[in-house]
């Protein structure tokens, strides 16, 4: 039986691409990477142990030992002049002075010295017999989704998107023209359109092994959920993945060698790096630069990742992002197959 | 019948005349070279005809059609192999991988054990491309155009920088190509090559023909079947008239390094020459002999060397 060219092409570049080290390492593992280091940096720590000190005087045993049954608080006894060094250095938040009347001193402007004010004090009135005229109960929650990690994951995934697509077609193409392959091609009766589908097909393979590693990890390591539905975060990606496919064919349509279509690529991209809101929210830039930035394909990927796995949205209410990926996409691949040089 | 025929072919490439009006009939069945220095337009012409580069003027008839785009173009690409000169293929898929790709964009093809067969590549079926050796890869590439059973093959100096054995084996391909009743193209700036495949040569230079024939019949021009070549180690030279006038001499080659006759009968011109060199006190540092070649045909037309014209 006669093997389909389409069928072959698309084996040839995923061929070209597993036999890569490089490459494997690029889409697949430096996403990870990132994800872990950012993770790690910027994970939601609770405020911890408040550090206070009661100056060593009479009286300073009864309240350190008040203030040592006070759940949060690590409490020391310290002399004056250490006292004073540790609280103008911010290692205790809070120095108590026993004596007839207790004096606490701190500084109000740190969150810290403020908080270790209440504390310490109800720790001290209680001990001297205060009685709470209201029963209280805590409950305590955390709400997944409002921590960075899981603001970053799906930038990291529209990035990634990006990345891939961009690089993939790209530096294949160019390098296929640079060696004389494309012309060779060129020479046989294979049609054009199964040479760029390959692209796209042999992409798509990958897309979901790339997009399970990272989502994966994250709900491994990081506990990052996807609230909303499996399938509109794949027709999101998918749809993602091919329109940056198109941007990657655009950018690779006319270059000759390697060095150029490096320089366009990160053309094309650093802007969007920075202004997408990949690692913090794009909200940040000014008004003015707004409208330029939402017309951006990665910071609608990114917009529409977020609904997705944050807020669980459906794909019917993502229609202005998907639309700006859309066209990007669309326009792109037009534009592409007009000017594309094939030799 | 005629395989390709063109006429009147013009191309352009800024200044540069690439090709300065080019007719050309090659015989379905023949193994036709075009012979000529580097930058002569061998490679221009041959991408031309192979409907690669558009002519800036003339007409191509390539087994009868045209490179008119479209289903024309397409139905004449299934019957050609094509091999082009500075092709690189992906370093990271095996042979077999490789022309199993080209095979699969042809409606009827070899399959990939007789294709290796036909290049003698068996055993390389499952290694890398980029681990082939020169002679190797560019078996791999002649695979690659005859995997789709051309009845044509265009060859763009397929052996060129290839040692001597890896040489032999392609010409071993080729010949058994041609024995097979297939038509080839192949540009060559190496003549011994073009006299040892080619059923007819065109000489190129500047981008036109000035000399088109049988290898046999073009070096049979030259008048004259060997050339004598000799350089002296010590003593003035003789002069051109003087070399002429010896008997059997058709033409004198006087270069820097050493001085060639061009001579019908070497017996009895070697044996004047040196009773004239013996008269003048004149040492000799080489003196050969060979067979006249199409080198000599190619020097006698442009004055200049085929190597480093």
């Amino acid at each position: 039986m006669r093997d389909h060219p389409l069928a072959q092409l698309t084996l040839a570049r995923m061929r070209e691409f597993y036999r890569e080290p490089e490459a494997i390492f690029w889409v697949f593992g430096f996403p990870i990477v990132l994800a872990f280091a950012l993770g790690i940096a910027f994970r939601n720590r609770g405020p911890g142990e408040l550090r206070v000190a009661v100056l060593r005087q009479a009286g300073d045993s009864a309240l350190a030992a008040a203030l040592a049954h006070a759940p949060g608080l690590a409490v020391a006894v310290l002399d004056s002049g250490t006292a004073r060094l540790e609280l103008r250095t911010g290692r205790v938040a809070l120095l108590v002075v026993p004596g007839e009347h207790v004096v606490y001193r701190y500084d109000s402007t740190r969150t810290e010295g403020r908080l270790a004010r209440l504390q310490v004090d109800d720790a001290v009135q209680r001990a001297r017999g205060r009685a709470d005229p209201v029963r209280v109960e805590d409950e305590r929650v955390t709400e997944p989704g409002a921590r960075y990690i899981d603001f970053l994951i799906p930038g990291l995934l529209g990035m990634n998107l990006m990345g891939s697509g961009l690089w993939g077609v790209g530096f294949s193409v160019v390098q296929a023209r640079t060696k004389r392959l494309l012309k060779r091609y060129m020479a046989t009766p294979m049609r054009r359109s199964h040479y760029l589908l390959s692209f796209v097909l042999s992409r798509l393979v990958f897309l979901f092994v790339e997009v399970a590693a990272l989502v994966g990890f994250a709900w491994w390591i990081f506990d990052v959920g996807v609230r909303g539905s499996f399938g509109a975060l794949t027709f999101i990606t998918v749809l993602g993945a091919l329109a940056f496919n198109g941007l990657g064919m655009l950018v690779a349509s006319r270059a000759r060698t390697i060095e150029a279509v490096s320089g366009l690529m990160n053309l094309v991209m650093l802007p969007m790096w920075i202004l997408s809101g990949t690692f913090f929210s794009y909200a940040r830039f000014p008004e003015a630069m707004q409208p330029f930035v939402r017309a951006l394909p990665l910071t609608a990927l990114n917009d529409a990742l977020r609904a997705v796995m944050i807020d669980g949205s459906p794909v019917a209410q993502l229609g202005r992002p998907l639309a700006i990926v859309t066209a990007w996409g669309v326009a792109s691949f037009v534009v592409a197959l007009q000017i594309f040089r094939w030799r | 019948m005629s395989a390709i025929r063109c006429t009147g072919l013009v191309k352009r490439y800024g200044d540069v005349l690439a090709v300065a009006g080019l007719d050309l009939a090659v015989t379905a069945g023949e193994c036709f070279g075009l012979l000529g220095p580097n930058g002569a337009g061998k490679t221009t012409t041959i991408e031309i005809l192979e409907g690669l580069t558009p002519p800036d003027a003339g007409d191509v008839e390539v087994l009868g059609l045209h490179w008119t785009g479209g289903a024309e173009t397409r139905a004449l690409r299934e019957r050609l192999g094509i091999q082009l000169q500075d092709t690189q293929l992906a370093d990271k898929l095996t042979v077999e991988e490789t022309v199993r790709l080209f095979a699969s964009f042809y409606r009827s093809s070899h399959t990939v054990d007789e294709v290796l067969a036909l290049v003698a590549l068996e055993e390389k079926r499952r290694a890398w491309v980029g681990k082939l050796s020169g002679g190797q890869k560019q078996r791999l590439a002649v695979a690659c155009a005859l995997v789709s059973r051309p009845e044509l093959l265009f060859l763009d100096e397929p052996t060129t920088g290839l040692d001597p054995q890896s040489r032999r084996q392609l010409w071993d391909v080729i010949g058994r190509f041609r024995a097979a009743g297939g038509t080839i193209l192949l540009t060559t700036h190496y003549m011994e090559e073009a006299e040892r495949l080619c059923d007819r040569v065109a000489i190129m230079d500047h981008g036109k023909i000035i000399a088109l024939d049988a290898p046999g019949a073009l070096i049979a021009s030259l008048g004259a079947e060997h050339v004598v070549e000799f350089a002296l180690a010590d003593g003035a030279a003789p002069g051109v008239d003087e070399l002429a006038a010896l008997p059997g001499v058709r033409a004198v080659r006087p270069a820097p390094d050493r001085t060639a006759l061009t001579v019908a009968e070497v017996h009895r011109a070697v044996p004047a020459l040196l009773a004239l060199l013996e008269r003048r006190g004149a040492v000799l540092s080489l003196l050969a002999t060979h067979h006249a070649t199409l080198e000599d045909v190619f020097v006698t037309l442009t004055g200049r060397q085929l190597r480093d014209a």
